[in-house]
């Protein structure tokens, strides 16, 4: 009973960040999904955002006008990434992991240090209050999906997405993929960075170690999220579902948690869940097969 | 007439410098006038795909020029020359997306060429004519307009491909062995097709075909290959009376060599 209870007064704030980390996660599925893109870098342009933000708060600005530095200091980082990889021919994981490594020391030149605390400044969504957190970040979620959703249905979000399809394709109907790639991972860190500097918020400080397994948390939110809606499901519902994922993967985790689960084995616990669902399709074939 | 496509001296070799060095196309100049419907063929490893390949961009040339319509493109990268040119592939999968619909598919191919802001992908207007397009080819496709292309079949995908290549007119259509991995009937249904759509917009085409009679069949000119240049160049009369047999010895004389591809001997 006492465990019940207590998971149940732990849900609130998992929703809250399940809310936040899915906006991460959207970010996420239009590289690894939509662009067939691995990318590495929003370890790092996660916190990018955060410290933004951060450090544009204690300096005095309006937390709602941070939000917008940040998306383009995420977005900046994209663009590294994507200039790696299309200009120089760096292979995609590379040009993600490089990014991110340079990223600590952006991040810590940011800050001036490793982390910016937020005490008594005013954020626009605190773990403080969580029921208004929710509804600040289901307003962010809902906006983001539709203006994606919208972004791509147009003729530049259709070449996007036949480019994560089949670059031959696109080539052969005068996309430039390059442009594409770039683009696709512009939008998608610009994301990452807002999310970056929505959590910093809410949590109340910005920290150069925040980034650290992002990517997973964000893959863990679209395997979970297709779990729920399947492969087929419309470009809406599907990133709906993503935010929905990393709700679900936040309640897994206070659960573990409340049943005992010592929070230094919390990564662990992560990487062996989003492993598993990896290797799932894999698992099922040797099963089936037998 | 005028000549639609011009070839001055193109020079190709894989991996030079290495021991795998391979020379794959040697001083080759051809020049296409406009409406020829050239048919390619050629032994394995005969550079006929990689003739393609050289004119569509999808690697650059090491020295000579190709000339399209007049305009020099041998410098353009691919998806500025895949404006002037429509593309199928041998491999069903290479034309199209296929985890987007039928129509995002066409759409797509519709906007080649031009370029590409912040409409909507996909007008109403757009969607009728795709219907009616697809209606032509009567594999009743125009009844599952969003559906993902990945659930057709290879022939269906190769006809839609062949679609999308001629949406917008281009000055030349390249055909990679587009028949080469369906199964006999779907293989001359879509070679139908081709000749339908080439004849009804008079285009210029290029198509490799490993087939002996498909490419004395079809087109109004025949080039056989070998070693990475022309061992043969046969149009009009001269085409209409080739045969098979006779085909295989005047490769046999041009080159000094027995034609040497089982595939095509078996077909």
């Amino acid at each position: 009973m006492q465990f019940i209870l207590s998971f149940l007064a732990a849900c609130p704030g998992a929703i809250s960040q399940g809310i936040l980390w899915g906006i991460l996660g959207i970010g996420v599925f239009l590289t690894y999904k939509v662009l067939d893109y691995a990318d590495m870098t929003v370890d790092g342009s996660l916190c990018t955002g955060g410290a933004v933000s951060a450090v544009l708060i204690t300096a005095g600005m309006d937390p709602l006008l941070t939000l917008i530095f940040a998306t383009l200091a995420g977005m900046a980082a994209g663009a590294v990434t994507g200039l790696l990889h299309t200009k120089l021919h760096i292979p995609a994981i590379l040009s993600g992991i490089l990014t991110q490594l340079a990223l600590y020391s952006v991040n810590m030149r940011i800050m001036g240090r490793a982390n910016t605390a937020l005490l008594g400044q005013e954020t626009i969504i605190t773990l403080l209050n969580v029921p208004h957190a929710i509804l600040i970040g289901g307003v962010f979620a809902v906006a983001i999906i539709a203006v994606l959703y919208w972004f791509f249905g147009t003729e530049v979000g259709c070449a996007i997405r036949a480019t994560g399809n089949n670059d031959h394709m696109a080539r052969a109907q005068g996309v430039n993929t390059d442009n594409m790639k770039l683009f696709g991972l512009v939008i998608s860190n610009g994301l990452v960075g807002l999310a970056g500097a929505l959590l910093s918020q809410y949590q109340g400080f910005a920290d150069v170690q925040m980034g650290r397994g992002a990517i997973v948390i964000g893959l863990a939110s679209v395997i979970i999220g297709e779990v729920v809606v399947g492969k087929q499901a419309n470009f809406s519902l599907r990133m709906t579902s993503i935010i929905l994922g990393a709700v679900i993967y936040y309640i897994i985790i206070a659960l573990v948690l409340q049943a005992g689960l010592n929070t230094n084995d919390l990564k662990l616990f992560s990487a062996a869940t989003v492993a598993l669902a990896l290797a799932l399709p894999t698992l099922k074939k040797t099963i089936a097969g037998k | 007439m005028n000549n639609m496509l011009e070839i001055n001296g193109l020079q190709k070799t894989f991996n030079k410098g290495t021991i795998n060095q391979k020379l794959a196309i040697e001083n080759l100049s051809l020049t296409f006038k406009e409406g020829d419907f050239v048919t390619v063929i050629g032994g394995n490893g005969a550079g006929k795909s990689t003739l393609l390949n050289l004119i569509a961009g999808v690697y650059p040339a090491d020295a000579g020029q190709v000339i399209l319509d007049g305009k020099d493109i041998s410098k353009m990268p691919e998806h500025k020359r895949a404006c002037l040119l429509g593309r199928v592939f041998q491999d069903p999968m290479m034309g199209t997306a296929a985890g987007m619909g039928i129509e995002e598919n066409l759409a797509m191919a519709y906007r080649r060429g031009k370029g590409r802001g912040l409409k909507w992908g996909i007008s109403s207007r757009e969607r009728a004519k795709y219907r009616e397009k697809l209606q032509a080819l009567d594999l009743g496709l125009e009844g599952r307009l969003s559906t993902k292309v990945g659930l057709l079949s290879g022939g269906q995908r190769q006809a839609l491909t062949l679609l999308m290549a001629t949406l917008q007119k281009p000055r030349l259509l390249l055909l990679d062995e587009h028949t080469a991995a369906l199964d006999p009937r779907t293989a001359a249904k879509v070679l139908e097709l081709s000749d339908h759509i080439i004849a009804k917009h008079g285009l210029t085409a290029m198509m490799v075909t490993h087939n002996m009679r498909d490419a004395i069949e079809h087109g109004n000119r025949l080039i056989m290959m070998h070693e990475g240049n022309i061992a043969l160049d046969i149009a009009g009369e001269a085409k209409k009376k080739l045969t098979v047999e006779e085909l295989i010895a005047r490769f046999s004389q041009a080159s000094g060599q027995e034609f040497a591809n089982d595939r095509a001997l078996l077909s």
